[in-house]
């Protein structure tokens, strides 16, 4: 068994939502320290409020003002906030039933330990600092004993310059492994080397290996060495330059089929006018100094192959 | 739904059962294999089992997630495994696999396909899975707070503890007994004498969490005669249904699961005792909320493979609970067993599948 390969991978996305009505009301409320909840179907005013009764699915769009102040119905002590929680000291997470409210808000509670915390207790919304319509308005909420708490001022949930829509950065962070037989091709190219893996059944040769034939449904074990040299399958001529690549367009993209394999992989060409790649173009592996893989392909200056030992490739 | 009596004239819906299940060990991590390296195993040992080859399957559904890994397309990839050429009828859900499974019953249900591959898989060893889970949220009020799964589950333990239907020593049992029941499951990842633990989020300690692993699962489905053909006992599938809870956590009860309930009552579960149940249940806390929810009282045997606290590779925990049901009817040790699987935060979305032996 070769070693384990291990690399970071981080996905990393900023997704950007635009919001309906309600949500629109009560995020643009957060912004100018207003809470809104929405009148349900059955009378009760939920809190955080949406666009459809939970009960009839109906359009609900009855917007109440409700108080900054609540109950907390539920709680969980969390001594090791992660990253993105709302406070980075030991918190509590608590679900808030707010004075005016039938249903109750997931929130953060800051409160120096749990002994000082429990459900029926009492807490008020911590307004943060900066505000920009979104649930973060909300700092967390603080233990309340019952005075300077502003009494809602009913409201009507219409506001001058509505938020619209929120940015929501998302962030993972993945320790990436390939597997074994991605491992073992990697490990191969760290020696200069393509290798590929047979199908014990119908013995095609795949190049990158993946670890089972797919045509097969079979594992793949058998290493098979092809190359250094292939054949051009197949190709595009590329003319909008990618960011973050040095590379002059036009350039050529190919499928290039290594000799030995049954299935072609893809390699930029260069060394030959881009309009003078072709189908049947013989190619060889060009590596740079320090490269983890080959930069391009170049012509071999064999004869062309004949399209009879590539067809199948395609 | 169930079964219903034939009118008079009509075709009446097919019978369906589970004939085959396998599983891997589930294991901390994977790291030396990819996903199909990992699945292609008990791909091949529920085919075996059956004597089916991939071209004699009608259809095919899987269940995964790309975010467990950070792998895009990686249902693709493990698409490799089944050998799917020439092309094969085949589908996918962003689910645990038992929604997988529901699917194809349904395609057996419409006579489309006699036979079904239904797998799944989890590798949540590369990431973290409790902030994974937290990108499942609500994006608007609940997902920028990155309330991790743990943290959740530990506001419905309390509000179980609040309501006085359990303690955290009696939250203990069921960590205690699910690992001591684990025991008889060589594919367990925790089993045996397991220390409780420090809290991770109070009121739940490590013990009353599930271990995060890797693991895979895969069953095949027949209808009818076909399904008698493949296997000595099968499990007939009498009854599957699943339901939700509204998505606003502040809007549910937490310590009650009405979708859980219905989607029994929808699937026949009341109609006659079970003997068996096998629970989709995360966190100690929540096997308490689904045995109210499900009415199952001492006498029936709950999770005996150990369950989810035993081993929850992430999307593929739910089909085991049906794999690990059918199983034990496959034996002789069980004659009608409830499965149930869940997916999403506080017992967010629930299946029902009830399953029979014949005499």
């Amino acid at each position: 068994m070769p070693e384990v390969l291990k690399a970071p991978l981080v996905v990393e996305f900023p997704f950007t939502r635009s919001l309906g009505p309600v949500q629109s009301a009560f995020l643009t409320g957060l912004r100018e320290r207003v809470v809104l909840g929405v009148r349900a179907g059955d009378g009760r005013v939920l809190v955080p409020p949406v666009e459809y009764d939970p009960v009839t699915a109906e359009e609900i769009r009855d917007l109440v003002e409700v108080a900054p102040t609540g109950t907390v119905t539920t709680w969980a002590w969390n001594h090791a906030p992660r990253r993105g929680q709302p406070l980075d000291t030991p918190f509590a997470w608590v679900l808030v039933k707010l004075d005016g409210a039938d249903t109750a808000l997931l929130h953060a509670l800051d409160a120096p330990g749990p002994d000082a915390v429990r459900t029926g207790m009492r807490v008020r919304v911590r307004w943060a600092g900066e505000r920009v319509g979104a649930i973060t308005d909300i700092a967390c909420f603080e233990p309340y004993d019952g005075d300077g708490a502003p009494e809602p001022t009913g409201h009507d949930g219409v506001f001058d310059d509505l938020v619209t829509g929120i940015v929501a950065p998302a962030r993972l962070d993945y320790t990436y492994s390939p597997g074994r037989a991605q491992s073992g091709y990697i490990a191969a190219l760290a020696e200069r080397r393509t290798v590929g893996e047979r199908c014990p059944s119908c013995r095609k040769v795949y190049v990158p290996p993946r670890g089972a034939c797919p045509t097969c449904g079979v594992a793949t074990a058998e290493q098979v060495e092809v190359g250094p040299r292939g054949t051009v399958t197949t190709f595009c001529i590329v003319n909008i330059k990618a960011r973050n690549l040095d590379i002059e367009v036009p350039y050529v993209y190919a499928h290039i089929a290594l000799d030995g394999a049954d299935l072609a992989l893809h390699g930029r060409i260069a060394g030959i006018p881009y309009d003078r790649v072709r189908m049947g173009l013989r190619v060889e592996a060009v590596w740079t100094d320090g490269a983890r893989y080959p930069d391009h392909y170049r012509p071999t200056g064999e004869p062309d192959a004949d399209y009879d030992t590539y067809k199948e490739l395609l | 739904m169930t079964r219903e009596a034939p009118e008079a004239g009509a075709e009446g819906p097919r019978d369906i059962a589970v004939v085959a299940f396998a599983q891997t060990d589930h294991r901390r991590t994977s790291a030396e294999l990819s996903e199909v390296e990992m699945l292609m195993p008990v791909l091949h040992e529920v085919l075996e089992a059956t004597g089916l080859k991939t071209a004699d399957i009608g259809f095919t559904c899987s269940g995964s997630s790309d975010y467990l890994a950070g792998r895009a397309f990686s249902f693709t990839m493990a698409l490799d495994g089944v050998g799917a050429w020439p092309p094969i009828s085949e589908s996918h859900v962003e689910m645990d696999g038992a929604w997988a499974l529901y699917e194809a019953w349904t395609k057996l249900l419409t006579g489309d396909a006699d036979t079904a591959l239904v797998y799944s898989y989890g590798k949540s060893s590369p990431g973290s899975v409790r902030d994974v889970l937290t990108r499942q949220l609500d994006p608007y009020y609940v997902a920028p707070l990155w309330p991790d799964s743990v943290a959740l589950a530990a506001l419905q333990a309390q509000a179980l503890i609040d309501a006085g239907e359990t303690d955290e020593p009696a939250l203990a049992g069921v960590a205690a007994r699910s690992r001591a029941s684990a025991t008889a499951n060589s594919h367990a990842q925790l089993s045996g004498s397991v220390p409780h633990g420090d809290y991770l989020v109070r009121p739940l300690r490590r013990g009353d969490c599930p271990p995060i692993g890797d693991g895979a699962a895969a069953v095949v489905l027949a209808a009818g005669e076909r399904a008698r053909e493949l296997c000595p006992r099968p499990a007939w599938i009498r009854g599957i249904d699943h339901r939700i809870e509204a998505h606003g956590l502040g809007v549910r009860d937490l310590t009650d699961s009405p979708s859980t309930r219905l989607a029994a009552e929808k699937a026949g579960a009341f109609e006659r005792p079970v003997d068996t149940a096998e629970l989709h249940a995360p966190f100690t806390s929540q096997e308490v909320i689904l045995r109210k929810a499900l009415r199952l009282d001492d006498g029936v045997a709950v999770n005996p493979s150990g369950g989810a606290l035993a081993a929850n590779p992430v999307m593929a925990a739910g089909l085991i609970r049906i794999g690990e049901a059918a199983a034990r009817i496959h034996r002789g040790e069980s004659d009608r067993a409830l499965a149930h699987a869940t997916s999403g935060p506080c017992l967010q979305q629930n299946l029902v599948a009830v399953l029979e032996g014949e005499s």
